[in-house]
């Protein structure tokens, strides 16, 4: 990750802790961070592979 | 009097029924074991001693104990199972200020209806969240082969528990590998049943798409005979348990490899893997005689399974992170807080992965009946170590220990883990089948038993 996308990640993680109200301890936030890059990295991994529009979700609610 | 502390369920129920020994007497022995080694092994949180031996006597007094297959088989449970009377603490200080639990768990009570004796609750990594079996407020669940070293988590007290000689059957949860891990760290036997198969009712969730419960043991007929009394519709307490008749395994346990065809995942499930850890899948894969397979975007099926927990096992714990944040495993915590920032797109894309990814892996069973694949990278870390080098890169030991194991889970298929006893430790190998086919699984894992490839070793201690 670039040192601008880890800046906006830290962005991201002050306004994501603002509207979750989630407390968020400074002390935590380099852990915090350093999870959710991984976290981001694996959901990049997913999203790059490209599917149909009609790929349904794997849950299904049923009635 | 005989020492049944090594014996198998099976050997304990056979001598049970036929009046050889009592429930009371094996109970009052393996209480004795746990009394002793407990204190090394930090496998029980709670030892549930007069229930056990109150239990022990009605099985003796019972005149329907030669029909109970568990007949004073003595067993454990994971402790985000519920036990009546004990608040279920789930690994976490958070939960040990809920009410005790009113009721067993359905799989406890199916358990105790087959003639088993609880004897306790099971250390675990908090909330399920973790692969290593430590737990910061209970201590560390300890291996049985080296008292330094992981069991491996999270259902770390299950496998130190059969691992060690304390119970034959423990009873732990896989998300990710749970079950799996511990048991190839510890080397013993585990079933990770089929998403759905066994109710999850009255037991603490993590990550409800993908939460199984299942059996640990030190042989294949103790998976086979303790999955079989658990299996069953609960009526719709647990919403994904599938309303589907019992099939038991158990007597397909001795029809041997006739007609199995097996296969070997290769590429992603090699990537990484320790010299051991290809040893002992070799091994397995010769005495089969397994082709290689390929199972297509394994990698990203694990990076998806790690989004969906993030996010589901942070919306189950959202309230608590707002309100007693303090009070949880920092490691956890900081995981936890994290997903719960991780935009909803993204999980939508995952879960829509998930079902391409099904499909995929499902076509791969019309040519084959088993597949098996390595179940951790690497034999049992020292407690306390935080990274391992995995294919010459160093990588935290606490999210890379299911590698192979979180792929097989995301889409549900039914696994056993089987231990090949490598020295000085051992480590496990995962028998993969179709869904709905876990008796493929045992036979196949019984067939490799019977043939000396597998086996729990027994620890000095």
């Amino acid at each position: 990750m670039t040192a601008s996308a880890t800046d906006k990640l830290d962005a991201f993680i002050d306004a994501a802790a603002a509207a979750l109200d989630l407390p968020l301890d400074p002390a935590w936030k380099p852990a915090v961070k350093a999870n959710l890059a991984v976290t981001l990295g694996h959901a990049a991994t997913v999203a790059e592979f490209a599917l149909p529009d009609e790929a349904e979700p794997a849950p299904i609610y049923k009635a | 009097m005989a020492d049944f502390t090594w014996s198998s369920g099976a050997e304990i129920a056979a001598a049970v029924s036929s009046g050889k020994v009592s429930a009371a007497e094996v109970t009052a022995q393996m209480l004795a074991v746990i009394e002793q080694r407990n204190p090394r092994l930090n496998a029980f949180t709670a030892v549930t001693a007069e229930r056990a031996r109150a239990k022990a006597e009605a099985i003796d007094a019972s005149p329907d104990k030669r029909k109970l297959p568990l007949a004073g088989v003595p067993f454990a449970v994971k402790n985000l199972f519920d036990i009546k009377g004990l608040p279920t603490l789930a690994g976490s200080k958070i939960n040990r200020a809920r009410k005790a639990a009113a009721h067993d768990a359905v799989l406890i009570e199916r358990m105790v209806a087959a003639g088993a004796v609880l004897v306790g609750a099971l250390n675990m990594g908090e909330y399920a969240y973790d692969f290593t079996g430590e737990n910061v407020h209970d201590g560390p669940s300890r291996n049985p082969h080296d008292p330094e070293r992981m069991t491996g988590g999270s259902s770390g007290g299950s496998g130190g528990a059969v691992a060690g000689g304390m119970v034959p059957i423990a009873l732990g949860s896989d998300t990710n590998g749970s079950i799996r891990v511990p048991s190839s760290l510890c080397g013993i036997f585990g079933l990770k049943p089929t998403y759905g198969r066994l109710t999850r009712a009255r037991s603490f969730p993590f990550v409800a798409s993908l939460d199984h419960l299942g059996p640990f043991a030190r042989s294949v007929r103790d998976l086979a005979i303790s999955y079989d009394a658990m299996q069953g519709y609960d009526g719709g307490e647990d919403a994904a348990c599938v309303d589907r008749p019992a099939e038991s395994a158990t007597p397909f346990l001795e029809q041997g490899l006739s007609g199995l065809k097996v296969a070997v995942a290769g590429g992603y499930f090699r990537k990484g893997a320790s010299a051991e850890a290809l040893s002992a899948l070799d091994t397995v894969a010769k005495a089969l005689g397994a082709r290689e397979v390929e199972i297509p975007q394994a990698h990203r099926a694990r990076a998806a399974a790690y989004v969906i927990t993030a996010t589901e096992g942070a919306a189950l714990h959202l309230e608590r992170l707002r309100t007693g944040a303090n009070d949880f495993d920092p490691a956890v915590r900081d995981r936890l807080i994290a997903g719960a920032m991780v935009p909803s797109t993204l999980v939508v894309k995952a879960q829509n992965f998930r079902r391409w990814y099904r499909e995929q892996v499902l076509a791969l069973f019309k040519d084959c009946d088993a597949i098996i694949a390595p179940a951790t990278p690497v034999t049992a870390p020292k407690i306390g170590q935080a990274t391992f080098m995995l294919d010459g890169v160093e990588l935290p030991v606490r999210p890379n220990m299911g590698l192979y194991t979180q792929p097989i889970s995301f889409i549900g298929l039914p696994v056993a883990a089987v231990p090949v006893p490598l020295k000085p430790l051992p480590i496990g190998v995962q028998i993969i089948a179709a869904p709905w086919r876990e008796d493929v699984a045992l036979r196949v894992a019984h067939a490799l038993e019977r043939m000396g490839v597998v086996a729990a070793p027994r620890p000095r201690l």
